[in-house]
């Protein structure tokens, strides 16, 4: 809908709350879930003020159902990944409980960064359903699921087949096949190992409190040492808190990782796309070669190839000269279909490569950008840990001297 | 475990010793210095078990020369406590090393083992030489001087094996007994051990446990560098390649801080640590033989007032006894102020170094 090319650009999108709901589902039983609320303000070209211009709730699976419709419309767009669904590569201290707080706090920054992605994205903030997503409350799903979308979808055993079958498809699929798995199972290991470092962390962090409960009761015997050990208790205590912070913008990153992790399946999804494209192509183009040789064998009767036909004609004989016209007929027909059919499916395939690719580099680009962004925020945060704890134990160290 | 040279808790040769007592302002003069190093296994056909050897050197004139060397093994040091307890039973004497530990430990000869008992045992030798009176005790010289067969004649001699089992009897019977009267001091003395017992405990274990932990940790960081190394693998631009091998090397980095921070801890808190532990039963110890000197005086003012005979006897007896306690009385208070002034300073210093190191870690 090309009235909607330049409004988007001006909107602010958040999702600002998150609310625990219960209603009664179909089969009349109590169905907990939780709702997010997407604001959507104007900003004013005058005076950068910004007007509130829409507020609904939706939930999550609303949100896969919209991913849903724009992975089979836009299969040549790496399409922004959700929030995972469930917690995964959690440390001990979180829990993989999806009412959890902590899971749905990161949920709605999550979903709020999904919606900018789409909004940001140049051709996807042009579509018609996501627009209604972020402004028509009611009715949104039935309009979704009216477009027929999920019958336009490929079926994952079609695309599957078509990956192993595929003869000739563009190099640079594969390569970035092999890349995306390749990216999916380094950040896979890094966010597992990372989580059992940050266990460990959290564990020297917290046994250091219990330096700070005995020291307080040791202080209560001890003349001399007693406001030494008492002080230095203090400071293991707030050692021992300080983690639950770091660990918490640790998440953070964790969560940017993880975006990537989700978008590798994104990119995989378009080379799986382009995998059939080229596989139909493939066999449209051997079914046209395959009539025309019978053409040909019709026309001059001699038969190359073993056929049913040929067997039943030298078993029942020959058939007349009309059946064999109607016959080379039908299938010239068949072939000019065919051929018609072969050349539209170039194009495409070629218009699908192109666009495809040319998303691809842009995403590229996002990626790079973002993933340095990523890394250079955790050492940031890293120094600043060290720095806390730098603090920390010199106080320790001046008390300790003082006993 | 590498020997670390330059610990300053442990100095490893005499004459790094001597340097050190120049710096530090010591009223009195150190004249006697001991180390314990070269454990060796012996294995003969009954049993394998290992030596020590022990280099001291003196300016005393009481002993024969400036230098000696002897080789002893634990059950040596164990005769020599035993020997100092029966001298000074109301003293404070240092602890030695426990026998084997039971938990963790799969042979007794274990390299960290060894390790850690031979410093143990330095410090046990160390701290006797320290002591203003054990260092002069008689059995403490010939320790470190005899021969290996000199040593085995001078056991023998002294209270046999029953006379001594007899004594222990005596004990046992008094303490069954029980102390009427103990003096308001020592009553907060008792009080103190028992609390500080409990604490130290405590800490010996949080401590034991924070060392497992950071070696997990560390067993996990290990890991997780590498894994940036590979991820730099697949990718092309050259920004997000370097900027993925460099956060890679700073966690290389963060181990090595780990590791050094994880060894000043074995190093200096955790052997101080608990030795405090074994001090605190030490104290309890003499205690406990104290109370049964008291006891004995007591029972025997009790027997006065009933057995009207013998009393010139047991007036003499008593008056023995009376000296006794007041002897034992006061060596023990005496021993008892040193112990915790020393104490002190050891776990200051102690969690001083360890905050140091944790400050060298952060910085890294």
């Amino acid at each position: 809908m090309t009235e909607n090319n330049f409004w988007l650009k001006k909107m602010e999108i958040s999702v600002s709350e998150a609310e625990k709901r219960t209603v009664r589902n179909a089969m009349n039983m109590q169905e907990t879930y939780t709702a997010y609320l997407i604001e959507t303000r104007s900003v004013e070209h005058t005076d950068g003020q910004s007007v509130l211009t829409d507020s609904l709730w939706r939930r999550y699976s609303e949100f896969e159902l919209l991913r849903n419709y724009l992975l089979v419309y836009y299969p040549h767009i790496v399409v922004p990944p959700l929030p995972e669904k469930r917690a995964e590569f959690v440390w001990h201290k979180l829990s993989a409980d999806n009412m959890d707080p902590d899971f749905v706090e990161r949920r709605r920054i999550g979903l709020e960064n999904f919606l900018l992605r789409v909004a940001s994205h140049p051709i996807l903030c042009r579509d018609k359903i996501f627009y209604l997503f972020l402004t028509q409350e009611g009715n949104w799903k039935e309009t979704v699921n009216e477009t027929g979308f999920q019958l336009k979808a490929d079926s994952r055993l079609k695309a599957l087949n078509a990956t192993f079958r595929v003869k000739n498809p563009d190099k640079r699929f594969t390569d970035l096949k092999h890349y995306s798995d390749e990216l999916q199972s380094v950040i896979s290991h890094l966010l597992r190992v990372r989580a059992r470092v940050a266990d460990r962390l959290y564990g020297v962090y917290k046994v250091h409190g219990n330096y700070g409960r005995v020291f307080s009761e040791w202080s209560a015997i001890e003349k001399e040492m007693g406001d030494g050990l008492q002080s230095a208790g203090h400071h293991m205590d707030v050692y021992a808190s300080s983690i639950d912070d770091i660990l918490e913008d640790e998440e953070h990153y964790a969560d940017q990782l993880k975006e990537y992790l989700f978008y590798a399946e994104a990119l995989r999804a378009v080379c799986r796309k382009h995998e059939l494209m080229q596989y139909d192509l493939e066999m449209a183009a051997q079914d046209l070669a395959s009539k025309k040789q019978q053409c040909e064998e019709l026309a001059t009767g001699t038969v190359r190839t073993f056929s049913l036909k040929g067997m039943t004609t030298k078993l029942f004989g020959q058939e007349t000269p009309e059946q064999r016209e109607a016959r080379i007929k039908v299938l010239e027909e068949q072939i000019n279909e065919g051929e018609q059919q072969l050349k539209s499916k170039n194009l495409e395939g070629r218009e699908f490569v192109k666009n495809a690719w040319a998303d691809i580099e842009r995403f590229k680009e996002q990626k790079n950008r973002d993933l340095k962004e990523a890394l250079i925020s955790y050492a940031v945060m890293q120094i600043s840990m060290c720095k806390k704890g730098i603090q920390v134990w010199t106080n320790a160290k001046e008390c300790f001297s003082k006993m | 475990m590498d020997m670390n040279s330059f610990s300053p808790m442990m100095p490893t040769s005499p004459l790094s010793m001597i340097n050190q007592v120049k710096f530090e302002d010591e009223p009195d003069l150190k004249d006697l210095f001991i180390t314990v190093d070269e454990p060796e296994s012996h294995v003969t056909t009954i049993e394998t078990f290992i030596t020590y050897r022990i280099i001291t050197k003196t300016s005393r004139g009481e002993f024969d020369s400036s230098e000696f060397e002897v080789r002893r093994r634990y059950q040596d040091f164990l005769w020599l406590k035993g020997k100092l307890e029966e001298a000074h039973p109301t003293l404070i004497i240092p602890p030695l090393p426990e026998k084997f530990i039971v938990k963790g430990m799969v042979e007794r000869f274990n390299d960290d083992f060894i390790e850690t008992r031979r410093k143990a045992l330095h410090t046990f030798l160390n701290r006797i030489a320290d002591h203003p009176t054990l260092t002069f005790n008689e059995d403490f010289k010939v320790f470190l001087t005899a021969q290996a067969w000199e040593l085995s004649s001078h056991k023998k001699q002294g209270p046999g094996l029953l006379s001594r089992m007899g004594q222990t009897v005596r004990a046992v019977a008094s303490s069954m007994r029980g102390v009427k009267n103990r003096p308001e001091e020592f009553m907060e003395m008792h009080n103190f051990i028992e609390t500080f017992s409990q604490k130290i405990n405590l800490i010996d274990k949080i401590s034991q446990r924070i060392y497992k932990e950071e070696r997990e940790y560390f067993d996990e960081m290990k890991e997780y560098g590498p894994i940036y190394i590979l991820w730099s693998a697949s990718e092309e631009e050259l920004e997000l390649v370097d900027t993925l091998k460099g956060v890679a090397s700073c966690i290389d980095k963060c181990c090595k801080a780990t590791e050094k921070r994880m060894s000043g801890l074995s190093e200096a808190l955790l052997p101080v640590v608990h030795e405090y532990v074994l001090y605190s039963e030490m104290l309890m110890g003499v205690m406990k033989r104290r109370d049964q000197i008291q006891a004995e005086l007591d029972s025997k003012v009790e027997a006065l007032t009933y057995k009207k005979a013998d009393i010139d006897l047991l007036t003499e007896e008593i008056g023995k006894l009376e000296d006794k306690v007041e002897c034992a009385n006061n060596a023990l208070k005496a021993d008892w102020e040193r112990w915790k002034q020393n104490m002190q300073n050891d776990i200051k210093s102690a969690f001083t170094d360890m905050a140091e190191e944790n400050i060298h870690y952060y910085e890294q």
